[in-house]
């Protein structure tokens, strides 16, 4: 179970976050404009990668702010957390 | 003193007598024992049978990788408790201990049988032996296997022991209380870090405490008299915190680390009432220091197994520390030198001892001394059998070959009545690779030992592969030092003297002249497995070791292979011709040893299982003989029996006299969020399905939420209560969901809009009341407010007062009856609720549970979410296509309505079903079918909800069914286990489909 450095609040225990998945997937402003594989694209498909991942993750049991974050999967390693609408680090 | 009982030792007081039973005979032993020790003290070696051949076992080490002495302790069927390893559990007054896993006794056994056909149990014989024929199965097979197979028996009863769970934060934690552990603490702790130490022995010191040797001298003492010092300087420390009796059971990411602490186990049973039994620590460490030590390895040959063959180290504990002899003829069998310490010391209390060492010679003190001494060794010699069934008697020894590949020579007997075995050493990298650390293969001695790379955490001492007194001293001492940041560790003039080891020889498989075939040499002792087994899912054609391990099942016993798994790693290695180090290792997975389940839920038994969310009302509910109804954590009232009625009986009344009368229910538990902010419209536009914009203030609009896929997430009533202000009611079971959901948009897709959330859920009760006679209650509560359909029609809401307290009244409907929500704050929802029966009184309101509300919805043909529909059904599916707005631009999920695979239609939808019979309730869940006759029948759909409409007189249902909005008046099949129910497609809406009733 890893610490969390979350952006309002510092750091606390995992138990108190949920992940929700891959980061900067954007909400198409358009939808209706899209074909049905791009919108399956963003519907559909993540990286699920094995390494260092972009992650939105959710102080549930705390603030809960939405915030993303950077970390290698094959380790756990939390390279960086940042507000949403902030840039990603380069890792 | 018992014959066996030899010497007196400080860590065993022999004035304290301390009785016990072992398969109902009663023994002694003394205060400090364990049963094992006090086992051995009585001459007892032989404790069970083996899981697979039924074989005699006896004690074979002195700690947690112990795999045959495994007990059932105490008799009653509560505390009863299986797999107690007897080398680890204390001694005390009124004990009951028996051996398991060998009906019908421990000296007599049936399965015995199984010793004899071995030839016919190989590896992977559960897979292969059992397949077939089929119909031997249930009558043969299964209860052959049950009766003669498991390991012990579980309690009957719950458990009544007490476990907790405590959380605790430090600097530094280190893991084992040997000697590196001892000096890594008080570097920690004389250098101001918060250190936290345990050891899941009753006492520190490990195997250097009884190590009273003169070739172990440290600062010109013994070594065991010179930590005797440091655990007395030790306990004076201030920022240190002792656990003994705490077992480290999980080392997680991030230095969070479960250790689990025995508190009254050890106690005689009259003060082990009402103590906590057993607390578990979460620990979470800046720094981690494991100083875990090492497992002394056996030695692989042909009847390895016998009572009275025990690991050289454990010979010596049971000696030096408990005052035992296991044995008064001992042969010590060794390829290293760390078991002449073990001959030195029998020899030393008088005991007879000969030592077979498969090294041609070594040149170490401590082999000197065995010399000197005058023991006899055997040189370049292995052991090639054993003999004695219930303990072992004699051993046939060889010489080896040049190259220790085979056996040369004559054989020669040797008689003994203990073998003592010691294969070299496995460091303990457990918790090292469960934290995530890597592991290098050593060839000199052929250990894994951690490769240092974390920040977080080292090891020191035997489990870092330092086995020499010397090394572990000064090592742990730099290490420590550099770790925690440290110049001055304490420890830097210290002087060490040592014997050291300079000859190192290792055989996997110990040859012998009869072929493999022939031999039983065991390598996972507790679930039989042999070196045999291992070569033959070699040949078979297995080569991962994860695979060899599951299918020889080595490995996988309660012990989890600590003494087995390098021995199986080597053999796949020598017989595959690869070096050891390209093989890996099997997975450590956490607990290192086993956990109670009590241990591992602590507090959370009984009402503290889960959370429990009761309305304000809750209380009237359970004076009224209300049955209740889980719904997520809510209790909620699910029908309400009057004398004796069932649950059908009960929903029968209870639906008939909403409809014609007056019905009452608590709606409290249903999800409320409160919005606000001056975007609050456009919000719920993007939310919803359909327009929010133009709804009036003090109006009231039903909304289906989606997925962005399309399909239905949530649905509710969600009233306008000012210009930028609305309160959204969800799902009972989806109210936290939708709220997570929501903000979720909000900060990360929407961030321009200004709105506020806040769910308000507990904050108000609501009763619903419903029938043709509501609005004459209504009125009756509130007699100046206006009910007409003009001044308060239906969907819309207004504010009222009742007895001084502020109301909002909502004229929604979810029964197709006229209908009314009383909204208050929860602190009057019990006060509204017993007006609103009082004001019901001469209607015969009628209070009812979720069962009825259901029953009516389902007359009316309003959908449950999450029971008539999955997660696979879109509006449309759902015959709901008025409520998708088609101006509007965008909605979550509205993309998903027309890809290709939402616009079939051939997609599950929603129809009514009638019985033939209308009397033939049919059962939710049940399948549907167009052609009874076509095999594999085709299933096209269930039936999602199904009831007996006492309003119309006949059997209703909801289902979903392919292609169904097309099937008016289909004829289609429920087939049943004894019988095929014949049914007809309907409309869904069976009861007043042009809403007279909800504007009467
Ligand atoms: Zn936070």
């Amino acid at each position: 179970m890893f610490v969390i450095n979350c952006p309002y609040c510092g750091e606390r225990d995992q138990s108190e976050f949920s992940c929700g998945g891959e980061a900067h997937i954007v909400r198409p402003k358009q939808p209706t404009e899209l074909s049905d594989d791009e919108w399956a694209e963003y519907l559909f498909m993540r990286k699920n990668i094995k390494g260092v991942q972009f992650e939105r993750w959710n102080h549930a049991h705390g603030c809960r702010k939405w915030f993303n974050m950077v970390r290698d999967t094959s380790n756990d390693k939390i390279h960086a957390v940042y507000k949403m609408g902030e840039k990603p680090p380069v890792i | 003193m018992t014959k066996y009982r030899i010497n007196k030792t400080r860590f065993v007081d022999q004035t304290k007598t301390v009785s016990f039973t072992f398969d109902g005979k009663k023994y002694h032993g003394f205060e400090g024992d364990t049963l094992a020790s006090a086992l051995l003290s009585n001459g007892i070696h032989l404790i069970g049978r083996s899981f697979k051949y039924h074989r005699p076992r006896g004690i074979m080490s002195c700690g947690s990788e112990e795999p045959n002495a495994i007990c059932q302790i105490n008799d009653n069927t509560d505390l009863t408790e299986p797999n107690v390893r007897a080398t680890e559990i204390e001694l005390y007054e009124g004990l009951k201990a028996s051996s398991q896993n060998c009906w019908p006794s421990l000296n007599f056994d049936i399965g015995g049988i199984n010793n004899l056909i071995s030839p016919f149990i190989p590896a992977g014989f559960y897979y292969k032996t059992f397949m077939w024929p089929k119909s031997f199965w249930k009558k043969i097979y299964e209860p052959l296997i049950r009766l003669s197979a498991g390991l012990g028996k579980s309690p009957t009863q719950p458990d009544p022991d007490i476990y907790d769970h405590k959380h605790e934060h430090c600097d530094v934690l280190v893991i084992g209380g040997g000697i590196s552990g001892i000096i890594s603490a008080k570097i920690a702790a004389k250098n101001n870090l918060k250190t936290i130490l345990i050891e899941d022995k009753n006492i520190l010191g490990g195997s250097t405490i009884y190590q009273n040797n003169k070739n172990f001298i440290i600062d010109n003492q013994k070594s065991n008299e010179w930590l005797m010092n440091e655990i007395s300087e030790l306990e004076k420390l201030d920022n240190l915190i002792i656990k003994t009796r705490t077992s480290l059971a999980a080392f997680h990411s991030y230095n969070y680390l479960l250790a689990k602490e025995n508190i009254s186990d050890h106690l005689p049973l009259d003060k082990k009432n009402g103590s906590i039994r057993q607390r578990l620590w979460k620990i979470r460490a800046d720094k981690v220091i494991v100083a875990a030590g090492a497992i002394e390895r056996p030695l692989i040959f042909n009847n390895n197994d016998r009572p009275g063959i025990i690991l050289a180290n454990s010979v010596k504990k049971y000696l030096d520390f408990y005052g035992v002899s296991t044995g008064l003829n001992n042969i010590i069998f060794t390829n290293n030198d760390s078991a002449y310490e073990t001959a030195v010391s029998l020899f030393e209390k008088g005991i007879s001892v000969k030592i077979v060492d498969i090294r041609k010679k070594s040149s170490s003190n401590i082999v000197k001394n065995a010399e000197d001494l005058g023991i006899k060794i055997y040189w370049n010699s292995t052991v090639v059998n054993t003999f004695g069934y219930k303990k072992i008697k004699s051993i046939e020894i060889m010489n080896l070959s040049e190259d220790g590949s085979n056996v040369t020579g004559n054989k020669h007997k040797i008689q003994c009545d203990c073998l003592s075995i010691s294969g070299g050493w496995t460091p303990m990298v457990h918790m090292h690779t469960q934290s995530g650390g890597k592991l290098d293969f050593r060839e000199i001695d052929q250990v894994f030992v951690p490769t240092e790379k974390s920040e977080n955490h080292i090891n020191v001492g035997s489990c870092n592969g330092d086995f020499e007194l010397e090394e572990i001293v000064k090592n742990t001492n730099n290490k420590v030092k550099k770790f925690l940041n440290i110049n001055e560790g304490g420890f830097d003039k210290i002087s060490v003297l040592c014997s050291k080891e300079s000859e190192k020889k290792n055989i996997w498989l110990l040859p012998n002249t009869i072929s493999e075939s022939k031999t039983k040499s065991f390598i996972d002792f507790q679930n039989d497995s042999t070196a045999k087994d291992i070569k033959l899912a070699l040949r078979e054609g297995f080569k991962s070791i994860e695979h060899v391990k599951r299918y020889t099942t080595t490995g996988m016993a309660t012990d989890q292979g600590k003494l087995s798994n390098m021995h199986a790693l080597g053999i796949i290695a020598d017989t595959a011709g690869v070096k050891m180090g390209t093989l890996g290792t099997t997975t450590f997975r956490p607990p290192f040893t086993p956990l109670t389940f009590g241990a591992i839920v602590g507090r959370s038994v009984g009402k503290f299982f889960d959370i429990v969310r009761k309305t304000s009302i809750h209380e009237w509910h359970v004076q009224n003989n209300a049955k209740f109804e889980n719904v997520g954590q809510w209790k909620r009232p699910w029908y309400y029996p009057i004398n004796n009625e069932n649950l059908h009986e009960a929903v029968q009344r209870e639906s008939k006299a909403a409809r014609d009368s007056a019905g009452i229910l608590d709606a409290s538990t249903l999800g409320k969020i409160d919005i606000q902010g001056s975007d609050a419209s456009e919000f719920l536009n993007r939310v919803y399905t359909n327009a929010w914009s133009k709804l009036g203030i003090g109006k009231c609009r039903y909304g289906l939420m989606l997925n962005e896929d399309g399909m239905v997430y949530d649905d509710g009533v969600t009233t306008r209560l000012g210009e930028n202000h609305y309160l959204m009611t969800t799902t009972t079971g989806g109210a936290a969901n939708v709220l997570s959901k929501l903000e979720d948009y909000l900060q990360t897709e929407w961030p321009e809009l200004d709105v506020y959330l806040t769910s308000v859920t507990d904050h108000y009760s609501t009763a619903s009341i419903c029938g043709p006679n509501s609005k004459k209650i209504l009125k009756k509560l509130f007699p100046n407010k206006d009910f007409s359909d003009e001044a308060f029609p239906h969907m819309s809401y207004q504010n009222a007062i009742i007895d001084k307290i502020e109301c909002r009244i909502m004229r929604i409907s979810f029964t197709g009856e006229l209908s009314y929500e009383i909204n208050v704050e929860s602190k009057y929802g019990k006060s509204l609720w017993e007006n609103c029966i009082a004001a019901g009184e001469e209607y015969k309101i009628t209070p009812y549970g979720t069962e009825t509300m259901h029953l009516l919805r389902a007359e009316k043909g309003f959908i449950i979410v999450g029971q008539d529909t999955d997660g696979t059904m879109t509006p449309i599916d759902l015959q709901m296509d008025w409520i998708v707005s088609k101006k509007k631009y965008d909605f979550i999920g509205k993309r998903s309505l027309y890809r290709s695979d939402t616009i079939r239609e051939d997609r599950k939808q929603l129809v009514g079903l009638l019985t033939d019979d209308p009397n033939e309730i049919l059962e939710e869940g049940a399948q549907i079918v167009f052609e009874l006759d076509k095999k594999p029948v085709d299933m096209i759909g269930h039936v999602t909800s199904s009831y007996f409409s006492p309003n119309l007189n006949k059997s209703i249902a909801l289902a979903v069914v392919k292609g169904g909005k097309k099937m008016k008046g289909q004829k289609l099949f429920v087939p049943m286990e004894n019988k095929n129910i014949n049914v007809t497609v309907s409309d869904f809406i069976f009861l007043d489909k042009d809403n007279k009733r909800i504007n009467a």
